[in-house]
């Protein structure tokens, strides 16, 4: 039924064992993103070392969804270049934006395409790009930060 | 109790449909907003289909039954509320903007004549509230605080959900100048003495404005017996259609009142160089109005009136008690407000834990429920700062009318318990 198609394995899996949960030291910067619907928060810190993303650790409060997209995306970016793992957010805010019209590409989006049935319920969209959202920002911040 | 649910359901076509591929519907976020009887949605295709046209300004048979329609609204509502006189009913396009026509008004009165003079705020002076209300009788306040230099303070909330009246001669003193309270919470239900607190605000000089949006549909209220200056609710609550609200004040505080709203109708006279106003409530009514809504709202309070009000709060308090019980049967169910049907409405906020006593998020439990079906409200229900006194950021929000019955809650049980299932499993 219809829940499953949300609720995949892997989601529930995520949010019952998040990964990289936490917040660490050292970082480059922090910031602090709400969803206003239902409450949902995020701190969120990056590290990078160079072009690369060395750390992501975060502290979140709320849904099921949003946790799960907390964890899959600290799984996608950490240890990459910060411009592989732009990318895949670009493709995850796609896939998130598209209603469930699009065919994910599994290449780039690995674990993140549990998130297909999430795009059809318009609700929700916003919990899964929680953490994405707040790592863009951070990440935006901390090169900010390099340059100066 | 005297009200025949089943024939009452039959007023209403959208509970009879499915959703979530052919799941019967169970509506329980009535406090968000009504359903709609067959009665209301009739006379608003009726308004458009026969009588359609503006008011008050055209002279011909049409303008003439639209006029009547809205301004026999305006008599239905004076009558539902126990008010002294039409002329003390506004109608806004909700409680939110009621509540801001107010704020605003009295933030105007800085530049107003001395007629105005009571209504002034600045520096020194206090606005009071309540750390239950809605967003909506939060934000206005603060706002008008911001603009003149005032302070906002705010009567805390017990463990139990109930207002917290130990330092009441304190927070309203004679530096108040108007004390805004929720006549029933949004979120626990608690039904509020406001008759005392607007005796405590009346006796230092300050006005009292009463947010009665989830009051009004559920029992019988009578603003005079009340004691408030203002009261404010929103027609879409009480089967009413969205777009129109009311906000009733007293006669001699609305003739002093300055405008809010600029604009047509709420004119007397206007010259480059200045203008004057109509008389209230007109004065509050600028641009065209909601007029099918006015309408809508009419039917409405007629089709409560042929229930019975008294009849609807009798069916609301069994049906009410019958939900507390039976959630709190429910292993892992907290409710966020008083547990008896004591001096509490129908909605029923509560956090749900799963078998391994980790909390599951209101968006999931609302997730599940709409799987089954089962329409709810989840996320802080526009009431933030409450739902940080209880330590939460969430709740789901359960809320009964008088075409829910016992199998809806009996529904809404079995769905949290698929709920803790679905989400306890490893």
């Amino acid at each position: 039924m219809q829940l499953e198609s949300m609720y995949q394995d892997i989601i529930l899996d995520h949010y019952r064992n998040p990964h990289h949960k936490g917040l660490r030291e050292p970082y480059d910067a922090e910031v602090h993103h709400v969803n206003p619907t239902c409450g949902d928060e995020v701190t969120l810190r990056v590290r990078l070392d160079g072009d690369e993303v060395a750390d992501v650790s975060y502290d979140a409060m709320g849904c099921s969804i949003s946790q799960a997209s907390a964890s899959v995306m600290t799984d996608l970016v950490i240890g990459r270049p910060v411009k592989d793992a732009m990318v895949t957010g670009d493709e995850f805010l796609k896939l998130m934006q598209s209603r469930g019209q699009v065919e994910p590409d599994e290449d780039i989006l690995e674990d993140a395409v549990a998130f297909t049935g999430v795009s059809k319920y318009p609700a929700r969209i916003k919990c899964a790009l929680l953490a994405w959202m707040a790592w863009k920002d951070a990440t935006a911040k901390a090169m900010e930060g390099s340059d100066a | 109790m005297s009200i025949d649910v089943e024939r009452i359901r039959a007023d209403f076509p959208i509970l009879t449909r499915t959703v979530r591929d052919g799941k019967a519907l169970v509506y329980l976020d009535s406090a968000n907003t009504s359903q709609k009887p067959r009665q209301v949605i009739d006379a608003i295709e009726d308004y458009y289909a026969r009588h359609n046209a503006n008011i008050h300004r055209a002279t011909h048979q049409l303008g003439e039954e639209a006029t009547e329609a809205y301004e026999g609204a305006r008599i239905k509502v004076a009558n539902f509320i126990g008010a002294g006189s039409e002329t003390e009913v506004v109608f806004t396009k909700n409680i939110s903007e009621g509540i801001n026509l107010v704020a605003y008004a009295m933030g105007n009165a800085a530049t107003a004549g001395p007629e105005a003079e009571r209504f002034r705020v600045g520096p020194g002076d206090e606005i009071v509230i309540t750390e239950m209300e809605h967003h909506s009788n939060i934000v206005p306040w603060q706002l008008l605080a911001q603009r003149t230099g005032a302070t906002l303070r705010w009567f805390r909330v017990t463990d139990d959900g109930r207002l917290d009246l130990s330092d009441i001669d304190e927070l309203i003193n004679e530096r108040t100048k108007i004390v805004a309270v929720a006549h029933q919470s949004n979120v626990l239900g608690t039904i509020n003495p406001v008759r005392l607190i607007a005796d405590r605000a009346h006796a230092v000089g300050a006005l009292v404005l009463a947010d009665g949006a989830q009051a009004v549909p559920h029992m019988r209220v009578n603003v005079q017996e009340l004691g408030v200056d203002f009261y404010g609710f929103t027609a879409h609550k009480l089967c009413g259609p969205t777009g129109i609200g009311v906000l009733w004040g007293r006669a001699e505080l609305l003739e002093t009142l300055p405008p809010f709203l600029g604009g047509g109708e709420m004119i007397e006279t206007v010259a480059m160089e200045g203008s004057t106003f109509a008389p209230p409530p007109h004065k509050f009514e600028a641009g065209t109005m909601p007029i099918a809504e006015a309408a809508g709202l009419g039917a409405a309070i007629d089709y409560l009136n042929a229930l019975g009000i008294d009849d609807i709060a009798a069916q609301q308090n069994e049906l009410l008690a019958y939900a507390l019980k039976s959630l709190t049967a429910v292993g892992g169910v907290r409710i966020l407000g008083p547990t008896e049907a004591e001096d509490r409405g129908t909605a029923i906020s509560f956090t749900l834990e799963g078998p391994d006593g980790r909390e599951i998020h209101p968006h999931d439990v609302s997730q599940v429920l709409d799987a089954h079906g089962i329409a709810v409200r989840a996320g802080h229900h526009c009431a933030r700062p409450l739902h940080r006194r209880f330590g939460v950021t969430a709740s789901t929000r359960a809320s009964l009318y008088f075409y829910n019955t016992t199998a809806d809650v009996d529904a809404l049980v079995e769905g949290l318990r698929e709920t803790q299932k679905f989400f306890g499993s490893a």
